[in-house]
Parts: structure tokens; sequence; C-alpha cells
């Protein structure tokens, strides 16, 4: 469990996905979470997550909400930003045959869908780089893969030889789902950057 | 070690799916439309179920050669329905790598005693249900999400909305029972007693769980959002609409935003006619899909 970090109010962008369980495991590390779905919803945050869903629909309402350029503004402000599975799509700089680069925020390069369709879907054991004594078990949904990484990107985990949790600067990116499992490792080592504590 | 076709893995998917639509299609370009539109998956179909209701005749599993075009012409997943207890359609469309099996009160039922067995396969189903006990028999059987029967084809959310205070209703009643009326609540309800208890302790569903049947509107779906579906299936109402670009757009953004009137009003407003509805109290009760494989 975490400690109480009552003042740090995280949003959730809940346009599609699995927001509310984003939304619990925060809660669970004794911050205040709130959902997000307008512009207006993103003032006074200490951090964002996109989180996993459909990329296409999330990204669509993005669009249709003018929330690209709010979201572009807080990674601009210093707030650090999350994304799991599509979420991680929606900020890489570069996409390979699936779609167009969206917030390009963090330097890496995927593919959606990469391990094939549902029945591809599994579950794995990885080894989390700042938490190597237990292994992390995680769900990989449809998940896109990460191809290749810029210089800056620090990787956190790899599964079958590919990164699949990767940090730059304040942008932290998972193809799995943290949110689904009971471990809340992940979230809290986005909260802990948050806090400045792991530069 | 990859494990393939967990629990976790199938009901995970479902959470993903969750505060979107999912959409009948018939065809690629339907399915282009619906993913342009916002859908967070297709359901590939060759009539729907408007169609199955005013044609008759035994409906099937949709041919594989109408549901590979649909899935090689978008990057969303793809679903698709097999008729009540009718396993090998299930064995086909696993083979096909679809990507969530619906078991369907839409399609003739195949077996009017058992449904199928959904734990031998690596693929998820999705079930209808129209009430708390019939909801759990279904994820005793294996279903990894859950969807309100309601009407299909009818374009009339009535029975959508009453199999939510249905399902709604059985929650709050188990929650409230003492320990020891569980075991005797699982007989009445026929169904499990480990996931009666589980309900019980965790006062709501083990799995995601949709609206479908007889939504049309935007105002529909946010209905459906608001009485605590997890997101909703829209059948007949997009394609069997005046414009089904337009309204496909605003039922994924009433989903969405379906707490905010203000934004409901402004994507309500001219979408041309909705599909013709049907009175539920015209239908003769051999008519009523919802019976089906209770």
């Amino acid at each position: 469990m975490c400690d109480p970090r009552g003042a740090m109010k995280i949003a959730v962008l809940a346009l599609q996905g699995a927001f509310r369980e984003h939304i619990a495991m925060f809660r669970r590390c004794g911050c205040d979470a709130v959902e997000a779905r307008l512009p207006g919803d993103l003032a006074d945050i200490a951090g964002l997550v996109i989180p996993g869903g459909e990329s296409t629909t999330i990204a669509k309402l993005i669009d249709r909400y003018s929330l690209a350029e709010p979201l572009l503004d807080l990674a601009r402000g210093g707030v650090p930003i999350f994304g799991t599975c599509a979420g991680t799509i929606l900020l890489s700089r570069n996409r390979n045959g699936c779609g167009e680069a969206f917030l390009e925020l963090i330097d890496i390069t995927v593919t959606r869908n990469a391990y094939g369709r549902q029945i591809d879907s599994h579950e794995a054991d990885i080894t989390l780089t700042f938490s190597p004594e237990v292994p992390y078990n995680a769900l990989f949904i449809r998940a896109p893969v990460i191809d290749e990484t810029g210089d800056g990107v620090v990787v956190l985990a790899r599964h079958l030889d590919k990164p699949v949790f990767v940090r730059q600067r304040g942008i932290l990116a998972a193809t799995f789902h943290p949110e689904l499992t009971d471990d809340d490792r992940v979230h809290r080592y986005f909260l802990e950057m948050i806090e400045g504590k792991n530069r | 070690m990859k494990k393939f076709g967990t629990l976790p893995i199938k009901t995970g998917f479902a959470e993903m799916l969750k505060g979107g639509v999912i959409m009948d299609v018939t065809s690629a370009e339907q399915a282009r439309i619906a993913e342009d539109a916002g859908a967070v998956s297709v359901m590939a179909l060759e009539r729907v179920p408007a169609d199955i209701r005013a044609q008759g005749g035994v409906a099937r599993m949709t041919d594989p050669a109408i549901i590979e075009e649909i899935m090689k012409s978008v990057s969303i997943p793809v679903m698709a329905k097999v008729r009540i207890g009718h396993f090998v359609e299930a064995q086909i469309l696993e083979a096909v790598g679809i990507d969530y099996i619906d078991e369907s009160e839409v399609l003739t039922p195949a077996d009017e005693s058992h449904h199928i067995n959904k734990w031998k396969f690596k693929v998820p189903f999705v079930c209808g249900a129209t009430n708390l006990g019939e909801a759990l028999r279904r994820l005793g059987e294996g279903a990894a999400m859950l969807r309100t029967k309601g009407e299909a084809g009818t374009g009339n959310v009535v029975e959508a909305v009453r199999h939510m205070r249905t399902i709604n209703d059985g929650i709050s009643r188990l929650s409230a029972l003492p320990e020891e009326e569980l075991m005797t609540e699982a007989k009445n309800l026929g169904a499990p007693y480990e996931l009666v208890v589980m309900v019980a302790t965790d006062k709501k569903l083990p799995v995601v769980n949709f609206s479908a049947g007889g939504i049309a509107t935007p105002a529909d779906a946010a209905l459906m959002m608001q009485l605590g579906a997890d997101g909703v299936f829209v059948g007949s109402g997009i394609f069997k609409s005046a414009n089904p670009q337009k309204r496909a757009s605003a039922i994924v953004q009433a989903v969405t935003h379906y707490n905010n009137p203000d934004i409901l009003a402004k994507i309500s407003k001219s979408l041309g006619d909705a599909m013709p509805g049907i009175e539920i109290s015209s239908l003769e009760e051999k008519n009523l899909l919802q019976g089906r494989g209770v």
C-alpha cells in the first residue's frame, strides 16, 4: 500500500476504456483521482493518465472535444503523463503502419495489435527494473509492441525481447494493464515520478 | 511463460471496451463507417436484428467469408454471433480468429436447454441476460462479459431498461441478505453459489455488463449508461436510420458524455429519422427473442 498523498490530484482521461480501474488504484494509493472528459477537467492536476481502451475511439473523442492542445500544454508545463496500452499508442512519436502519430510526446515507435488478435492476448511475468525482486504479472490485451526507442528513453521492463514499459522524462508508457491487477508497483512508480523521487 | 485465454485476459478485454459502443454491421463498408464514427468494436452479421425479425426463417452464424472481409477492413476488434448452444459455430469463429463471440438469442437457438461450455474456448464470450440468475448462469458457463437482452430489432428501449433495472435490483437484494440466506437465494436464482456470494460481497457483477436490444438514439444510450450500463451495443439502430454516420458518431459521444445534458442536447440535434420502432405489446409472445435460452 502507498503512503497517504491526499493533496495530490491525478486526472484519468475518461473518454472511453478502463478509466475507473486507474482511479480505484490511485485512490488505494491515497491520492485524489478524478475523471477528465473536457478541457476544464484538467485544471490543477499533478499527473494525467491516458488509459487503455480503443485508441481510434479515444483519439476521435480527443479531437472532437479539443483536448489535444490542453494535453500538450500539460506536458509542456512539466505535468507527468502516463499512458497504458491505447494510451501508449496515443503518446508515441511514430507508428508502424497503424495510423498517424497523435500526441508525439515520447520518442518510441509502436505497432498496434502487434501480437495479433484477441486469441493472441496473453499474460506473462516480467521484471520491473526498479523492483526486480518480485516478478510482475503483466496482461497484454490486443497490446501494441514498442519496436524502437529514441535517445533518452529508459526501458523499465521487457517482454519477448521488446520494451513494454518505458519512460522519457515526464512521460511514462506501458503496453500492458497495471490497472487490472492488484499489484500497485507501477502506479506507485508514477506517483514517485510526480514527486520527483525517481528522476 | 505466456498464458493465453485466461479469465483475466478475457474479462480484461471487456474492460477495455467500457464506455464504448459496439455496432452491428453487415459489410466492410459499414464496418469502416462504424470505425470512423468511433465504435470500439463491430458485430459482423449477415442481417441486422430488424431484418431477421421481418424476414423470419432460421438465423444462423454469419458466413465466415463476410466475417473475414470485415476483420480485414478495420483495426478495431470484431465480434460475431453464434446460435445458443451451437458450439461448432463457436469453434469455427475461433478458428477464423474472431475477437469476441456473442452467444445470442437474436439467432435461432440450436439447443433448447443448454448453452455452450464457454470455458473450453480461448476466445471470450458475451451473453445476454434479463435478470441476475440468468446473468450468473452464463458466467458459470464461462462468459466473460454480459449484456442485457432487451428486445433486439425493435428500436424500443423499454426491454433494455427493464432488464438493466431487474439485474441491478437483483444485485441490491443480494447485497442486503444475511450470509446464511445466500445458499437458498442461489437455489432460487438457479445460479452458482460461489458467484452469488461474490456478487453479495462486491455489490456488483464480476464482469462488464453492456446494454443491448432496442437502443436507437443518443438519449437511449445515455439513459442506459445512467442506469449503470458499462457501454452499449447498437444493432439495427444505426444502419436502419436515415443518417448512419451522424447517428453513430452521436451515440459514441452520448456514451462518453452520458451525464452532460448540454452535450447530449447538442449531439441529439438534426440526426434525421431514427429507425422505425415496434411497440413491444404488438408483438406476439412467440416472436419475443428475450425468452430464448434463459
